[in-house]
């Protein structure tokens, strides 16, 4: 048996499943310290099962959260991080940290280097690496205090080779100062890459901290079993490199939410709508994995281009404000205050809500105050709902061709059972702990992109080296080895470069191992 | 006169994105690269046409390369030493420069050196939006002659090409440099005197540019209509407004081409309309009847924030509004549509000029 667990803002769910039925399933509230909350959480799935202890079958725990998002955006407990950058010549006008807001980047030290190195598009060298520079900036790092360092290379997409021999030599010299490669979290993009990485060792003490205290915490409930973390493209890392590598879990609820409730619905290629007070979340699955955005994403107001899941949200749900000339929905909401500003609860306030209850979608509250809406603005008003899910919905789809559609999300009351755009509406049992589903539910992946020229090493061994390296990076995060799948192939033929350039993207799953 | 200070750059950025009609590469690193630059030198000046001294020496400055290498290997202050190359090879010193293409990136290259040799540059360019090719500028349709030219890179390098026999055959050899240097230089061109700018330049793009993106701005924090607020800066017209239902693309001679298929709304319901790119947005036909060809400007931009959507982000399902602005009257010349007209592009159609909306 798994047990998944989301520790999201506010709660803390968990649910144990035996293969794909859900055992038990218990919601708590977020600990300020997260490990408090995640132990009720697993005591409540443990003892709400099957009436004895269950810590013997367990095979493993999954855990999904954005306490690290959360302590970004709060600016609590980042490292004091120094970016070097292997750039040579090139790039040296826009250095490092030069887009930052200042309250983060006053947070993170703002210490940087740029240092001999660095690549071409093709991989040739733009200037060499330099062993006595890289000393050199780490001293200097170290005697203004720097915790972390974080490694940014020009094409190190392309060519690692310069980010490697530093961490390399950093590590041989100062072994406890943790040190994050852009090459092995970002794409193409240098700013974008070198601004993730930063992130990232900003996050590594809190990320090593966090992961160290729930790993203690299970195994004194005598849980010995592999711990993983749920990344933002909804496969698994295990623990060292979820310590490793916090930003790539940054985005792991929605994902996960999107994931747990097509595996409820028993679907692999769907759109989800999760409808909850305030927004709606509104993604799409390809394979069961959700479609990842194409453009730079911000974090805490700095541009990054590591893959996040492709959301649209809008501000539309159960608690949001109903206006009736003319006829608005949203965006205020009255939000956790519904049970007591709604009509149907004996408050004052027009909601969403109000609305569904009128049109006998549901039984909430006191469903007789709301028999005295007008019956027109009922329509009006859930017509209104309707058109816009139905536009966020064709937005996320790359065609016009239906798809199953699964709806969850305690607001999703508001909406029928037909939407344009959908095939079918499925609203999944235990959808509430989708996310933890999520979680449980979870396969482990690798992904590479790289920019091959094709004229000198042949497409199919480019495309033989991106798919090895896919499935080893897989392995290496805690996949069953000789049983990873290659998932997703994409070439895209660079045709302005010479020597018939090509970014080639792989992306491997496989089951976790068992050890 | 007037000066670029760190917010013009914000607003000339999104004005450029818009004026590059689906191409011309993101502003995005080009603004923050003159903006690290204005930060520590100050303002740029701006000097009008009129404003341009007779005995100026004018230099044209524009990023070479592929525009994803640019994002990578992020230009630093070459441009400033490719003006300055030139200046060695002719023995006169620039006191002006001049943009290229002031649809999308090249828009803020002259600032760069502008910053550092504290030069002005010139309010106008040489295209008025963006095209794909060097040859296609009204400086070379009009005579000028591209050399001698220098193509720089990051390292210290420099490249002159002292002369050529057409423009094409800059943009070759200038293209073979390119690829040695790693495929993000820079280069300075077509040395003009104030008489030749008055003549071949489209004047007061950069002002538009401007203009432009305030107007964007402004409607966004007021939560106006952005499309309006283009509309009421620059004469033009709504094309069409719809949802985005296909499209197609391929990569053919280095070029990103493709099509692009939007079903009407509101007022455009029941209707279709299609725009064909070659990196630009170039012709648009609603049902099938041709509506607006190059060099006339099609730019399609988000429905509702008005942000313009460059062609590799166009995809299924985006509310769009399409919008035509004429060209400026240099590319409207039998001269310039021999090289930016519909023909030049391998459409049979004759140029029929996009009236704008009448004003109110």
């Amino acid at each position: 048996m798994r047990v998944g667990v989301d520790v999201g803002g506010t709660n803390t769910d968990a649910v144990l499943m035996a293969g794909r039925r859900v055992v038990s399933k218990e919601k708590t509230a977020t600990t300020p310290d997260v490990t408090t909350g995640v132990v009720r959480a697993l005591e409540g799935v443990l003892a709400g099962g099957e009436g004895q202890p269950l810590q013997k079958g367990i095979q493993a725990v999954m855990l999904g959260t954005t306490h690290f998002m959360n302590a970004l955006l709060e600016g609590r407990g980042l490292a004091r991080t120094a970016v070097l950058r292997l750039c040579g010549p090139s790039t040296r006008l826009l250095p490092p940290f030069c887009d930052w807001p200042d309250e983060l980047r006053a947070a993170l030290g703002g210490h940087l280097r740029l240092l001999p190195g660095g690549h071409e598009f093709d991989g040739r060298e733009i200037s060499s690496f330099d062993d006595d520079a890289v000393r050199d900036a780490l001293r200097d790092a170290l005697a203004n205090g720097v915790e972390t360092v974080a490694l940014s290379g020009v094409f190190s997409p392309v060519n690692p080779a310069h980010e490697s021999r530093a961490a390399e030599l950093i590590r041989q010299e100062w072994p406890d100062i943790p040190v994050t490669l852009s090459s092995e979290i970002g794409r193409i993009g240098l700013l974008e890459r070198e601004n993730a990485a930063a992130l990232n060792a900003a996050l590594s003490r809190i990320a090593a901290r966090t992961v160290e205290a729930i790993r203690g915490a299970l195994a004194d409930m005598g849980l010995a079993v592999p711990v993983f973390f749920s990344q933002n493209d909804g496969t698994l890392m295990d623990a060292e490199y979820a310590a490793r590598y916090p930003v790539l879990a940054m985005s792991s609820g929605p994902t996960n939410s999107m994931r747990g409730a097509a595996f409820l619905a028993g679907i692999e290629n769907a759109v989800v709508v999760d409808v909850g007070g305030t927004s709606t979340d509104v993604g799409i699955l390809v394979q069961g994995f959700p479609r990842a955005a194409s453009t730079a994403v911000k974090l805490a107001e700095v541009r990054t281009n590591f893959r996040m899941p492709d959301l649209i949200s809008i501000a539309l749900g159960g608690g949001s404000i109903v206006r009736r000339d003319p006829l608005a929905i949203g965006p205020s909401s009255v939000g956790a205050r519904i049970t007591d500003e709604a009509i149907v609860f004996g408050g004052a306030t027009l909601t969403a809500t109000d609305l569904a209850v009128a049109a006998g979608r549901a039984l909430i509250g006191e469903p007789a105050r709301a028999r005295a809406l007008d019956p027109d603005l009922v329509e009006r008003g859930l017509a209104e709902v309707r058109r816009r899910v139905e536009e966020a919905v064709d937005r996320v789809k790359l065609s016009a061709e239906p798809l199953p559609l699964v709806l969850v999300g305690g607001g999703s009351l508001l909406l029928g059972d037909r939407l344009a755009g959908a095939s079918e509406v499925v609203r999944p049992e235990h959808a509430e702990v989708a996310n933890a589903i999520g979680a449980a539910i979870a396969q482990v992946g690798g992904e590479v992109e790289k920019v091959y020229s094709l004229e000198r090493v042949g497409r199919l061994e480019a495309l033989a080296a991106a798919k090895q390296e896919a499935v080893a990076r897989a392995t290496e995060a805690g996949a069953q080895p000789g049983r990873v799948e290659v998932v997703e192939v994409e070439e895209v033929p660079l045709t302005y470069l010479p020597g018939n350039a090509t970014r080639i993207r792989v992306k491997a799953v496989g089951e976790l191992g068992q050890d | 006169m007037w000066q670029i200070d760190e917010d013009a750059l914000v607003s000339i950025s999104i004005g450029a994105g818009i004026l590059g009609t689906g191409g011309g590469g993101n502003p995005y690193i080009g603004m923050l690269r003159a903006r690290e630059l204005v930060r520590e030198h100050g303002p740029v000046d701006v000097l009008d046409l009129d404003e341009l001294p007779d005995d100026s020496r004018v230099i044209c400055v524009g990023g070479m390369g592929a525009p994803t290498v640019g994002v990578e290997k992020v230009r630093g202050t070459e441009s400033y030493r490719a003006v300055r190359a030139i200046e060695k090879h002719t023995g006169e010193r620039a006191t002006a420069l001049i943009s290229g293409e002031i649809g999308g990136s090249n828009s803020l290259e002259p600032l760069i050196p502008a910053a550092l040799a504290r030069l002005p540059v010139v309010d106008g360019d040489g295209m008025g939006r963006a095209f794909p090719e060097l040859q296609m500028t009204t400086f070379f349709i009009y005579g000028i002659p591209p050399t001698p030219s220098a193509v720089c890179d990051e390292k210290g390098n420099t490249a002159i090409i002292e002369d050529a026999v057409s423009p094409t055959w800059v943009e070759r050899m200038a293209r073979a440099v390119t690829i040695v240097m790693g495929c993000a230089p820079v280069f300075a061109f077509a040395p003009m005197s104030a008489a030749d700018v008055r003549r071949t330049a489209i004047p007061g793009t950069l002002s538009l540019a401007k203009s432009l993106g305030e107007a964007v701005r402004r409607a966004q924090r007021e939560k106006g209509d952005p499309v309006e607020a283009i509309l009421t800066t620059v004469p033009g017209r709504v094309l069409f407004q719809g949802k985005i239902v296909d499209v197609e693309r391929r990569t053919t001679e280095g070029f990103a081409r493709g099509r692009v298929t939007i079903d009407g709304m509101g007022d455009d319901a029941g209707a279709q309309l299609v725009v064909d790119f070659q990196n630009e947005n170039l012709v648009a036909h609603r049902d099938g009847a041709l509506i607006v060809t190059v060099p006339d400007l099609i730019c399609i931009v988000d429905a509702e924030r008005g942000e313009p959507i460059t062609t590799e982000l166009l995809r299924y399902g985006f509310r769009v509004s399409v919008l035509g602005f004429p060209a400026p009257p240099l590319l409207k010349t039998p001269e310039a549509l021999a090289v930016v007209g519909p023909e030049a592009f391998g459409y049979e159609a004759a140029y029929v000029p996009l009236e704008p909306r009448a004003t109110p």
